[in-house]
């Protein structure tokens, strides 16, 4: 639509009411129904009738709490989870007699738990309020009652204000535009904050309200609009402004919306329609659809076997107790009297002997509540948050030429990242830079351009070696990526070497008048802006697609300088074709017919300095060729040969034509297209597109551009290192096959030991069958057709399987409709599975997110989405995680992303180290703390079994309560936070490894149920021997015995040394920060004795001098201390020391051969062992696909 | 920097045979010697062990005779009992009344009686006590824990609750060669007991003094923070078998030398079958007798040398 106005053809002028009635009632017509119920009292918003109506103000508030309701919400929201709701009712239960200890303790680090979460809440919360603070009181200019614009805040906007945007503001509110600093009332806006869109819209006022741009001219201006309520749907807008007497309709070409931005206008007054929440920005504030990773989904069961094992438990208690409590009272006698069962509450009355046993019941719910870790979400999330900081800080994910460091976006599930099994990659922006260079161009049946693209190099180099198998494919890869012009400075987006043309060469050329009109076409057809530094004189464009921008700098470096745009014309700085000079050559836009997916052309309709009506016109070779006229095609066969030539070296191409117009011919043409243009309907677009098709035929070929998509850097690395790493890589490109082949080559995602299976439709038949247009037989032989070949390819697959040949599958968007039908689609998964790499060609946004549903449900493994544009969203949604790149194509798709990173190659090291460290922490965190929750728990059991399973814990309360808080805590978060089985350089260097989380090695419920039975195991070793030990005989020299209080400390004291120690033994990776946490929380235990013991009786109560009057002097003490640990520790150790040497896992070996030394030689060979273990792997993850 | 980059300076240990069998090895050669050290310390404390609830009364008398019998309070329970260690425990004849020190013991010879089968540890008696009632006068009223133990009447009991009612009040009177042993029963409870827990304003109240009574009864002239027996017994056991400090005998008892008992029987244990003993032990550094520590030290360490054995035939034959 930019540029599209004429001087003389305003828009709104040839709206009348007569022509559109109809078209009028039926969208307008709504209006005042329901939905459509808003007024606003334009620049009268204190009429007594827009009060009434109470719209709200421009306040905005995101924030999820407010400061009355962050206590009682935040509550609800952390009693959501059942661990939480669960240890509440256990802390109110504490209250009565049933608890087995003081409320308090129980309290304490729930609360302590509860209020760690909501701290967190609060401060994320307390972040966004200070946004809001800033948005809500930023400074803009509204009409008052005095006549003149006053200096408000944006909080006190309201519905029907009247307000002054000066350039590069914000908008505080969706507004409706009366008039801007340009004449007719245009506008261009930035809408980067609602879709990403980092291109220049254009907006215009109506015709009606244009001419308001006085000051004075608004002291009688009144108004009313009429509209939609408000919605979420940024791309729509209906209502009507009663102006003059007269109704005027208003589109969306009339509204602002709030957080865009305006650009290059120097000002607009508009009046406030939306304000605040009822804006279109808000009402789309949604929050990301909530992803959990597979660890937390296991986790949950593990966490409901717990709770099955604590009511087994607890029941088992309570039967014993029944039992004993019943039997306190038999034929009248006391049995127990010092219990004086004869005078008793009902908890321990033998009359009631089930009913004590049911409140037993309860009570042994509570005592072994520390089977289930009340900290573990809470520590999990922590780490997670963490692990997050960590991955956005990594220096080697961040992008310094756009200055973007990686973001995760989502912290659950970071580790989900190191269990991926396949990537969907999108193609363009994703695996290349989406910058595009001009390389080539084919102008009169002429190849110009001299440069080689990546992508024959890819190929040239595919052809040498073959030969002699060439083994490291990055060694000469640098060289490769200089693309450094050798005369004078790279210019951006151009890359294009010639002497034949450039410094203007061209004209000696023999079709000299057409590469000029080639040139021409390129510096006129498109809708960038120019952008001229004042200082240097240099012109930057800023275009809607870069390819578009490659064309106009293209243009520029040969001469053709496009250099300023009004909203009627296009100037040049043109080389003259005689004289060689400069000059300025200006050129009347009459229309710009745009540029559309379904079109795939756009041309401009232009007068140049002679008068002549041209138009020009550039668009993909499917549609262009067909348009051309028969004179236009002379150069027709050699073109096409250079385009595929282009296709094949993988450049995306464009083909340009042009034609005059008579005078006679435009006018009728224009006749119909522009009420086609002005039509307010849902037809408009078929209208508009059905004009154009008219006048865009006949055209004379010029020639064919060629772009170059580089390849980002180091994504042929990348792709063969994630390979390597057992990933499967599927990519979803909306290119054709040869490209897409071609883009595979090069970025080694097809090698040349690969088997290529092509599913396509472009067979003969098929193309027959197109030709005579019955479409229902079309659609049966493609089917057929594709269940043939994947049938065909199946057999092949089976065929192979024993060879170590690998499969690479192409297919294409058509096929692929085929094939995701319900009948085919389980075996094209099949398929698809089994080979190493897919790449879907011509595939719509659509095809993408229902790929990435059908490996996402169909092989039940973890998959990643990764893409840069708003084609990718769904994919990005749908997947397990979706990684966006925050390229040059906008914010969306890095909006509904799970992880932002900057480059392709970055998703290396996110997924091969931050995913592997991250699942392995993740995994070790949560084993680690069922370990210790079932070594203390169990504890409290055997001393129950000895208590008569009266429900008396064996520690004191506050021993207990720290327990999950102080003296076991930080230990496992320093583990999920830092600990790495290998270092980051191991990691990429072995990337097979990665195969541990994709295949679960760590996370198997063998691996689980061993840590929960080692938890059993220390449990009974600490609570049978020290009992066995200690008990009856004195435990020091002065004759004194041990107690309850001390046996309590002394298990206690065994129970931290044995899980701190036991965390020593398991993580293999120490720095001060692990030595701090986890000696220091064995040091705070007896810190915390010493002062707990040393505070009043009142405080302290049992535990009084315990520690310093009983234990210490103890040799004893000291001695079993020393015994129960080393116990404790000898099975796993004994299991760890035999396991890493006779039956190793793959990072066991690693770090051997690290630990060895031997560097040098793991690079150069791997060891008979460490080979057989990759086979190994490698036969596993075959039979796993099978 | 190199903390964002994870790449912090850091030891990292991996288990290399060579580590592997040095810990065992080193686990092996430091866990043989103490578990030695342990239990010579073990052997050389001399315990003589006498049950004496079944011997003072004979178990084949009808069981309500019995009750009867320890219920009330004016019979006699007089009980004499000659001690003879474990050793000679064959030897050991109710009706010859040999007397036999197994060994020299060396003073203090620590008195102690053992209960078995008794819950010391029971939810409802460990929390039937009012610290707050033992410390001061002041919180003489502070009886909201004590039930059922907590009034008698309407005035409280001072010390309240189930534990200080079921006090143990059986007691020993030793002789050797007719000459009566006298029993040191001072410091038998915890220092912080005395100084700070029982307050030495406080006396007996009301203690035993209707409805019925538990255990042994308290003299309520003398202060809780002067009677230790109270302090020892209100230091609850951890587990149904447990054994308290009644005294010290602070001459040495020569190898054979004969003792004579004395023993009032008053504690009834035989409502729920636990067994009551007598003992008297000397200790070394590491506490009273038990081999079990001893034993299991040597154990611990014997199995890690296996292991590192294991281990290096394995990495011999298998490397």
């Amino acid at each position: 639509m930019r540029g599209g106005m004429g001087k003389g053809i305003h828009f709104s002028k040839l709206y009348t009411f007569s022509c559109f009635r109809s078209k009028f009632e039926d969208e307008h017509g709504q209006l005042g129904q329901r939905g459509y119920s808003r007024i606003v009292f334009c620049n009268d918003p204190d009429n007594p009738e827009a009060v009434q109506l109470k719209y709200r103000g421009n306040y905005v508030s995101t924030t999820k709490y407010t400061a009355l309701n962050f206590i009682p919400k935040s509550l609800f929201e952390q009693f959501r989870r059942v661990a939480n709701l669960y240890f509440l009712v256990v802390a109110c239960v504490s209250f009565s007699p049933l608890a087995p200890y003081t409320a308090v303790s129980v309290l304490a680090p729930l609360l302590m738990v509860i209020g760690a979460t909501m701290a967190k809440e609060g401060v994320e919360d307390w972040r966004r309020r200070k946004q809001d603070i800033e948005a809500n009181n930023r400074k803009v200019e509204v009409y008052g009652k005095n006549h003149v614009f006053n200096e408000t805040r944006w909080k006190n906007l309201r519905v029907g204000d009247l307000v002054k945007i000066y350039k590069d503001e914000y908008f505080p509110a969706d507004l409706l535009l009366l008039s801007s600093s340009y004449e007719d009332g245009i506008c261009y806006v930035e809408t980067m904050n609602l879709d990403g869109e980092t291109n220049l819209k254009l907006k215009h006022a109506l015709d009606e309200t244009a001419s308001l741009r006085d000051v004075r001219s608004f002291q009688n201006f009144k108004s009313t609009i009429k509209c939609e309520d408000p919605n979420e749907h940024l791309y729509s807008f209906v209502g009507t402004l009663y102006y003059g007497g007269q109704h005027h309709p208003l589109s969306l070409q009339q509204i602002l919306l709030r957080d865009s931005k305006l650009r290059n206008t120097d000002y607009i007054y508009g009046v406030v329609v939306f304000t605040g929440h009822d804006t279109k920005v808000m009402q789309n504030a949604t929050d990301p659809p909530s992803k959990r990773s597979r660890i937390e989904r296991r986790m949950d069961k593990i966490i409901y076997i717990l709770f099955s094992t604590l009511i087994l438990i607890s029941l088992t208690g309570s039967m014993f107790f029944g039992v004993d409590t019943k039997n306190d009272i038999r034929g009248g006698e006391l049995k127990r009297w010092y219990l004086r069962p004869d005078k008793t509450t009902v908890f321990f009355d033998p009359k009631r002997a089930s009913l004590a046993a049911f409140f037993h019941f309860l009570t042994g719910l509570m005592l072994y509540g520390y089977l289930i870790p009340i900290s573990l979400y809470v520590s999990i999330e922590v780490v997670k948050v963490l692990q997050s900081i960590f991955i956005n800080q990594d220096r080697d994910m961040y992008y310094e030429e756009t200055d973007k460091p990686a973001r995760a976006r989502t912290s659950d599930l970071n580790e989900e990242l190191g269990q991926v099994d396949t990537i969907l990659s999108d193609k363009t922006g994703t695996l290349t830079c989406n910058s595009m260079e001009f390389v080539k161009c084919s102008i009169a049946g002429v190849a110009y351009g001299r440069g080689m693209t990546e992508v024959e190099r890819a190929l040239a180099k595919r052809k040498r070696s073959r030969p002699h198998e060439v083994t490291d494919s990055s060694s000469d890869l640098p060289e490769c990526n200089d693309h450094v012009v050798d005369s004078g400075k790279p210019v951006k987006g151009f890359n294009f070497r010639d002497e034949r043309v450039t410094n203007g060469n061209w004209v000696n050329e023999p079709h000299s008048d057409l590469i000029q009109k080639f040139f021409r076409v390129l510096a006129i057809c498109h809708t960038a802006i120019p952008d001229v530094r004042k200082e240097s004189g240099e012109i930057s464009y800023e275009a809607e697609s870069p390819d578009e921008a490659a064309f106009v700098i293209a243009a520029r470096e040969l001469g053709f300088e496009f250099f300023e745009r009004t909203q009627t014309s296009i100037s040049l700085h043109e080389l003259d074709h005689e004289s060689g000079r400069k000059v300025n050559r200006s050129y009347t836009l009459l229309h710009v017919l745009e540029f559309s997916s379904a079109r795939k052309r756009m041309s401009v309709i232009v007068k140049n300095a002679e008068n002549q009506l041209l138009l020009l016109c550039k668009g993909a070779d499917s549609v262009m060729f067909e348009r051309l006229s028969k004179d236009g095609r002379l150069f027709l066969a050699k073109t096409m040969d250079h385009l595929n030539k282009y296709a094949e070296a993988g450049l995306r191409t464009l083909v340009v034509a042009y034609r005059e117009l008579s005078e006679q011919e435009y006018k009728s043409w224009e006749e119909e297209f522009l009420p086609a243009k002005t039509s307010v309907s849902a037809a408009r677009d078929a209208l508009i597109d059905a004009a154009c098709d008219k006048i865009e035929r006949d055209l004379i070929l010029l020639g064919v551009t060629a772009v170059e998509d580089k390849l980002q850097k180091g994504v042929p690395e990348c792709i063969d290192k994630l390979s390597k790493a057992g990933i499967k890589i599927w990519v979803l490109t909306g290119d054709k096959m040869e490209t897409a082949i071609n883009i595979g080559h090069a970025c080694s995602l097809l090698t040349k030991g690969m088997k290529q299976i092509v599913i396509t439709l472009d067979s003969p038949d098929i193309s027959d069958l197109e030709k005579q247009g019955d479409k229902e037989a079309i659609q049966k032989a493609s089917r057929e057709s594709i269940a043939k070949q994947i049938g065909e390819a199946k057999a092949q697959i089976i065929a192979r399987k024993e060879s170590s040949v690998t499969f690479g599958l192409i297919i294409d968007g058509m096929s692929l409709d085929f094939a995701l039908t319900k009948s085919l689609e389980s075996s094209f998964l099949e398929v698809a599975v089994n080979c190493a790499s897919v790449i879907c060609c011509r595939s719509s946004p659509k095809q993408k997110a229902r790929v990435t549903k059908l490996v996402k449900v169909g092989t039940g493994k973890t998959t990643l989405a990764i893409g840069d544009g708003a084609n990718d969203v769904g994919m990005l949604q749908e997947a397990d995680i979706g990684v966006g790149i925050s390229g040059v194509e906008g914010m969306q798709a890095v909006m509904s992303s799970d992880f932002a990173i900057a480059q392709f190659r970055f998703l290396e090291r996110l997924l091969l180290v931050h995913g592997h460290w991250c699942y392995r922490r993740i995994t070790m965190m949560i084993c680690y703390f069922f370990y210790k929750n079932i070594t203390f728990g169990f504890t409290l059991f055997w001393f129950e079994a000895h208590a008569s399973f009266s429900g008396q814990p064996a520690y004191n309360d506050w021993y207990m309560s720290f327990y999950n808080v102080f003296f076991t805590s930080l230990p496992v978060i320093a583990l999920g936070v830092f600990d790495q089985d290998v270092s980051a350089r191991l990691c990429l260097k072995h990337p097979l490894l990665y195969q541990e989380g994709v295949q679960n090695i760590l996370f198997t419920w063998h691996r689980i149920l061993s840590w929960m039975l080692n938890g059993v195991i220390s449990s009974m070793i600490i609570f049978f021997f020290i009992t066995n030990s200690i008990v009856n005989q004195a435990f020091r020299r002065d004759g004194h015995l041990v107690d309850y209080e001390v046996l309590g400390v002394t298990m206690y004291t065994c129970v931290v040394w044995a899980v701190n120690c036991q965390m020593a033994l398991s993580i293999n990776y120490f720095t001060w920060i692990q030595h701090f946490f986890i000696w220091g929380s064995i040091a705070f235990w007896y810190t915390f004795l010493v002062i707990y013991g040393a505070l009043p009786l009142k405080v302290s109560t049992t535990a009084y001098q315990v520690f310093v009057e009983a234990c210490a002097p103890s040799p004893f003490y000291w001695l079993a201390t020393l015994l129960v640990v080393v116990s404790t520790l000898l099975p796993y150790f004994a299991y760890r020391s035999f396991q890493t040497r006779f039956k190793p896992m793959y990072h066991d070996i690693i770090q051997r051969r690290r630990s060895e030394g031997s560097e040098a030689e793991v690079s150069a060979e791997l060891p008979v062992r460490v080979k057989e273990k990759i086979d190994h792997l490698k036969e596993r993850l075959k039979h796993r696909e099978s | 920097s190199r903390f964002t980059q994870q790449e912090l300076p850091a030891w990292k240990p991996i288990l290399t045979p060579g580590w592997v069998i040095a810990v065992f090895v080193l686990i092996g050669i430091t866990f043989i010697p103490i578990g030695l050290a342990s239990l010579f310390a073990s052997e050389r404390v001399v315990e003589i062990v006498d049950r004496y609830d079944d011997g003072c009364f004979f178990l084949n008398t009808n069981q309500s005779l019995l009750l009867d019998y320890i219920r009330n309070p004016k019979s006699n329970k007089t009980c004499t009992r000659s001690l003879t260690s474990p050793l000679f425990s064959v030897l050991s004849n109710l009706t010859t009344f040999i007397f036999q020190v197994p060994k020299k013991m060396r003073s203090p010879i620590y008195i102690y009686y053992q209960l078995g089968n008794f819950y010391q540890n029971h939810r409802r008696y460990v929390k039937s006590r009012s610290d707050k009632q033992l410390r001061s006068r002041k919180g003489e009223d502070e009886i909201k824990d004590c039930q059922p133990i907590a009034r008698s009447g309407e005035k409280p009991i001072v010390p309240c609750g189930l534990i200080a009612w079921s006090l143990f009040n059986d007691t020993y009177a030793f002789s050797s060669k007719n000459k009566a042993l006298t029993v040191d029963k001072k410091d038998i409870a915890w220092k912080s007991d005395k100084e700070h827990k029982f307050g030495s304003d406080v006396y007996p109240k009301n203690f035993q003094s209707d409805g019925l009574i538990g255990g042994g009864k308290l003299n309520h002239s003398i202060p809780l923070s002067e009677q230790e027996d109270l302090m020892v017994w209100m230091r609850t056991a951890a587990l149904p078998t447990f054994r308290k400090l009644y005294g010290k005998i602070t001459v040495d008892l020569e190898a054979n030398e004969a003792i004579t008992v004395v023993i009032q029987n008053n504690y009834n244990t035989y409502e729920f079958g636990g067994e009551k003993k007598l003992v008297l032990s000397t200790t070394s550094w590491i506490g009273g007798k038990n081999n079990f520590l001893g034993i299991a030290y040597l154990c611990v360490g014997g199995i890690c040398l296996f292991l590192a054995i294991n281990f290096i035939l394995m990495y011999i034959f298998r490397p």
